[in-house]
């Protein structure tokens, strides 16, 4: 056996080695904002349901840390932590809510059904806020500090052991 | 019922696949086991019936949309268009991997009853692994993605189908690369079997050549067809991306181009024996690399699968085990395989091992490229390989590929000498001089694409060149396969460098009544209105586009959202012309304008000759149809005469026979019967 013939062998054994090592790693689902620690950015949106005041950022500034939770009425995930948020509005939470390219009928319809935790919802049409925010997709919720800065993002729906973690950082942000 | 039928079709199967690998496996040893080969090749082409038929059944489970059916309850929907309802077939994991191994057992199948030129021994061991590989994957399907799998309720609607694949595109892309990468299979056994039995000569690579051009085909074809679906339903305007799924459909090309070139010398000149075993190991390695690639997740790509980690360790089980002991064996066996005839540096061989070297260094690169991101995230540093190192440590090893393989085709076998061909040589120097000095003077452009321009021009004119001299008539069909293929690669290679130098973009936000510019075309925005299809809805643009004075041609691209499952897609929309195409793609919507009306996001391209990517792919696939037609109707008229040569010399026998009964002087002169002679390559 000349040496020669086993190159190929050893590196294609280098090669199972690492895939293999890479398929037991955990992969990272999800795409952190760069906003985070950043300043909420300016913005006004439109009132996303008659008889409910929009969202801008002024809303976020002064008095409590709040949550701005982005959702839709078509997103089944939202429908699975509406009774979480709804948890946290009794913890006293203010929750400012953003609708993603949704219809008022739909909006009515879905916090009809699932509640409303919402203090304002503000429309965003063409997902103009989510993209400045960094959001990668619905829902995701973010924690604004009083003075309106970016603190925590979390992705995906707000699941029952979310709450007391969202609850810690907004006392912590206090 | 049917759901049944298919999964008891798979099982029998696999039995069969088991008695296959046994049987060929018995039929290398000398002694009682041996006359077990017997079996191997019925057991195959039972087989490749079985596993079609379950293909098949699935096919009509979802084109009755039966919900029972977990699959089709998860892909499928009832109100989609029939044709995409078949296409959902193997439009997801499952479904696709039946087609692998439907595709798989046919080729097994009719590797087993029609090729009758190898040696018993060497068919039985080639059989034994192509079992062996059948094995692999029938386990795969069965124990890890069963797609028969039924519900325990019927669902009442199904879930849809991703809506970027719902375009004709997902018809013939995947399933033609599938053809493409089970046929390597093919080569794969082949090549293990000619290496375990040590008969790697010209008689082999000539079985092999059929094999191995028409997998090149299908990936030829699959690549051009993915190349251009990309291109119009991802509305980037781009035709290749770099992604690691497109890469894993390259570098098994790659791999069998180099792989097909090898074979003909080993066919006609008995050299290049252990690299052509290695090439051909290595083009099935990089068609389940590809399969383990986009299947199992490791890489992030723009091609959302339905990835599995528990999938993607099974693939490289299957992987280890199958290359990891290829390799072996070659590590061991390699060094008795003599490398066979030598040959001078300038020579057809010459210049063919000099683009095999070319080819594999290209692959090098696609591969490292591709699986940096693996070895990196090792380390936890995410990073993402595009362009800026694709194209220029590419370019590296094309420029000189694409400068030999004009001149190869015009050098002789064996020995040649430079100054043989010395006024080609200028002819071809001076046209790459004379392209490059115009482009230098048109403008200021990329050194690639100028030098892309230049090369291709002149490997158009080389492709041609060794038709001078010959009579037309007269020139071997595969001959014209090889002209075909390389004139193929020239048009592709200008589209290419046409696209990236002299491609012209416009973005605009535009209100009904407003028009832009671009390289001399005048695109108009007449109105944007709501349209809904059978599952979706959308705007549609209507926009008149006229170039010069033309009487305009009325356009509309659309921004659609599917409802189930919500996603949105741009349509976008072209006119072709002979020079190129124009693309027009609508966004959202970008606010409103003074006057109060709502304005778009439009984005126009022209892009001069970007069709010819896809007609030089075309063309090359092509050529690959004309090679396999030439040789296989060479073997054909050569089986012939050999059978009527061998009448013939019975003929003869009888009648020496009946001479010596009659006791007349034998006289039967039956020398002209010797071996047929090999038409010339």
């Amino acid at each position: 056996m000349r040496p020669i013939y086993l190159i190929p062998l050893a590196l294609f054994l280098f090669f199972a080695g690492l895939a293999g090592y890479q398929l037991t790693q955990e992969k990272m689902q999800t795409i952190p904002s760069q906003m985070v620690e950043q300043p909420l950015p300016e913005f006004t949106l439109a009132p996303a349901l008659e008889g409910m005041p929009g969202a801008t950022r002024a809303d976020f500034v002064g008095g409590q840390p709040r949550l701005l939770n982005i959702w839709a009425s078509w997103c089944l995930p939202c429908i699975a932590e509406a009774p979480h948020l709804e948890r946290l509005k009794e913890e006293g939470v203010e929750i400012i809510g953003i609708a993603v390219r949704d219809r008022p009928e739909a909006v009515a319809d879905f916090l009809d059904r699932y509640g409303n935790p919402y203090t304002k919802i503000g429309s965003d049409d063409i997902s103009e806020l989510m993209l400045e925010i960094g959001a990668s997709g619905v829902p995701e919720t973010y924690v604004i500090d009083a003075d309106g800065n970016i603190r925590y993002q979390h992705i995906g729906d707000v699941r029952a052991d979310t709450v007391p973690q969202l609850l810690e950082i907004l006392e912590d942000v206090r | 019922m049917i759901a049944e039928l298919g999964l008891a079709a798979l099982w029998l199967s696999t039995a069969l696949a088991v008695l296959q690998m046994i049987s060929g496996a018995l039929g290398l040893r000398s002694g009682a086991g041996a006359q077990f080969a017997i079996y191997a090749r019925p057991a195959a082409v039972v087989q490749a019936f079985l596993a079609v038929l379950a293909f098949f059944l699935l096919l009509y489970a979802f084109a009755v949309t039966d919900l029972s059916i977990k699959l089709v309850a998860t892909n499928s929907h009832s109100a989609k268009p029939f044709i995409y309802k078949l296409t959902g077939t193997w439009g997801n994991h499952e479904g696709s991997m039946l087609l692998w191994v439907g595709v798989l057992a046919l080729s097994g199948g009719l590797l087993a009853g029609l090729e009758r030129r190898l040696p018993e021994k060497t068919m039985s061991a080639t059989l034994a692994v192509q079992g062996f590989v059948a094995l692999g994957f029938y386990s795969f399907l069965l124990l890890s993605s069963n797609p028969f799998e039924r519900l325990p309720v019927p669902a009442i609607e199904g879930g849809g189908l991703n809506p970027l694949l719902q375009d004709i595109g997902l018809a013939i892309h995947p399933p033609t690369l599938y053809v493409g990468y089970v046929g390597l299979s093919v080569a794969f056994s082949l090549a293990m079997g000619a290496l375990i039995t040590r008969e790697v000569n010209p008689n082999f690579a000539k079985v092999l050549r059929p094999w191995v051009l028409g997998a090149w085909v299908f990936l030829t074809f699959g690549i051009t067809a993915g190349s251009y679906w990309a291109y119009y339903e991802l509305g980037w305007g781009g035709w290749w991306f770099w992604d690691p799924v497109e890469n894993a459909s390259l570098m098994p090309w790659l791999a069998a181009t180099a792989l097909l070139h090898s074979v003909s010398v080993l066919a006609a000149r008995d050299a290049l024996r252990t690299w052509t075993i290695m090439l051909g190991v290595l083009a099935f390695s990089m068609s389940m690399l590809g399969t383990f690639l986009v299947r199992s997740g490791v890489l992030t790509s723009v091609h959302a699968f339905a990835v599995d980690p528990e999938r993607g360790s099974f693939i490289l089980a299957l992987l280890g085990l199958y290359i990891g002991g290829a390799l072996v064996i070659f590590a061991m066996r390699a060094g008795s395989i003599s490398e066979g005839k030598r040959f001078t540096a300038t020579s057809r061989e010459g210049a063919l091992v000099f683009n095999n070297v070319m080819l594999s260094a290209i692959l090098a690169i696609v591969l490292l490229g591709t699986l940096y991101p693996l070895l990196t995230e090792a380390f936890d540093v995410r990073v993402s390989v595009g362009p800026p190192y694709f194209n220029p440590a590419g370019a590296i090893f094309a420029i000189p590929m694409f400068l030999v393989m004009a001149i190869g085709p015009l050098l002789r076998w064996k020995d040649d000498k430079p100054a043989r061909i010395q006024f080609e040589l200028a002819a071809l120097a001076a046209v790459v001089i004379a392209v490059i000095a115009l482009v230098a003077i048109l403008g200021d452009y990329s050194v690639l694409a100028v030098l892309g321009l230049a090369l291709s021009i002149a490997l158009a004119i080389a492709a041609l060149l060794p038709l001078r001299g010959r009579n037309i008539r007269r020139v071997p069909v595969a001959t014209w396969g090889m002209i075909c293929a390389h004139f193929g690669v020239a048009v592709a290679l200008f589209g290419m460098a046409s696209e990236s130098a002299f491609t012209s973009e416009k973005l605009a936000a535009v209100a009904p009544g407003d028009s832009v510019e671009v390289a001399g075309w005048n695109i108009e925005m007449a109105s944007v209105d709501p349209v809904a299809g059978p599952n979706w809805t959308a705007i549609e643009a209507r926009i008149l586009a006229a170039r010069g004075d033309e009487e305009p041609t009325v356009l509309g691209p659309q921004s659609r959202n599917f409802w189930s499952p919500p996603q949105p897609t741009s349509e976008s929309a072209l006119i072709t012309r002979w020079d190129g195409q124009l693309y027009v793609v609508i966004g959202d919507q970008a606010g409103v304008d003074a006057n109060g009306n709502n304005r778009w996001q439009l984005r126009v391209w022209w892009k001069p000759f970007v069709t010819f990517i896809w007609y030089g792919g075309l063309l090359v696939a092509f050529g690959g149809i004309l090679s396999i037609a030439g040789r296989v109707r060479v073997d054909l008229k050569r089986r012939n005469a050999v059978a009527m040569g061998k009448v013939r010399r019975e003929d003869m026998d009888a009648l020496a026979e009946g001479d010596a009964i009659d006791g007349a002087n034998g006289s039967s002169g039956g020398s002209q019967d010797g071996p047929i002679p090999e038409p010339a390559e």
